[in-house]
């Protein structure tokens, strides 16, 4: 699975893109993210405030209980503030 | 209807011309235009803006279509730049047109509140502090929220 990052939960966790291998039983949005958490300090941190945490399954916005496959490419990110 | 995301500058004029060039049908346009504002930074301010190629281009061409079911529509555009950007340079343009105002009107401020709160673009403004990420802003929900069909 690709994991993309953006703003600055990508300066937290350090990295823009990382390529993950899904563990057993990590199948839904909310357990992505309740795994990357445990992968460093940055990553915690990152994801330590949920609900700012915005997430893309394959480009489209996705609800926590929205399951996850190893192909999928998930962005993670703040709340946008474009326009 | 077209959008674009691109990181240099835009002529307004230019592209509203192309919008309506050759078509009879439409009897109004309406644009909006999102300029960077200056907030008195010394040494000028400015900001950066990031964005996530492809699905920024998904959630406008998602916006537009939102658009044209919900208005009488001939034509509508949406520009979005990113990259470094300084105060007073354009960011966004919004453009509907419909062979009525009010539809032009109402759908041009739904492109703009709608890309608000989903186009996946973030802020990153230069500060007395140094560099800083803008917050969402609860006002941009609550504008959005207008437009919110169904119960």
């Amino acid at each position: 699975m690709k994991v993309l990052w953006f703003a600055w939960l990508r300066t937290r966790v350090g990295t823009a893109t990382e390529e993950v291998a899904l563990p057993e039983g990590v199948d839904t949005v909310a357990k992505l993210l309740d795994w990357l958490a445990t992968r460093s300090p940055g990553h915690a941190q990152a994801l330590s405030q949920r609900a700012v945490v915005r997430v893309a399954v394959n480009q489209s916005y996705a609800t926590a209980d929205q399951p996850v496959h190893a192909g999928d490419e998930v962005a993670i990110f703040p709340p946008v503030t474009g326009g | 209807m077209a959008i674009r995301v691109q990181r240099e500058d835009f002529d307004v004029g230019t592209e509203l011309a192309r919008l309506t060039e050759k078509r009879t049908d439409i009897g109004a346009l309406t644009s909006f235009v999102g300029l960077v504002r200056d907030f008195g930074t010394p040494g000028g301010g400015g900001m950066t803006l990031e964005h996530y190629p492809g699905m920024t281009e998904k959630e406008l061409v998602a916006v537009e279509r939102e658009a044209l079911g919900r208005w009488e529509l001939s034509a509508t555009l949406i520009i979005h730049r990113y990259g470094r950007l300084e105060p007073g340079e354009r960011i966004v343009l919004c453009a509907a047109a419909s062979p009525h105002r009010a539809a032009a009107f109402e759908a041009c401020h739904f492109l703009i509140d709608w890309l608000k709160t989903r186009a996946p673009f973030w802020k990153l403004e230069d500060t007395a502090q140094g560099q800083k990420w803008v917050e969402a802003r609860a006002e941009d929900e609550t504008a959005a929220k207008r437009w919110r069909t169904g119960p």
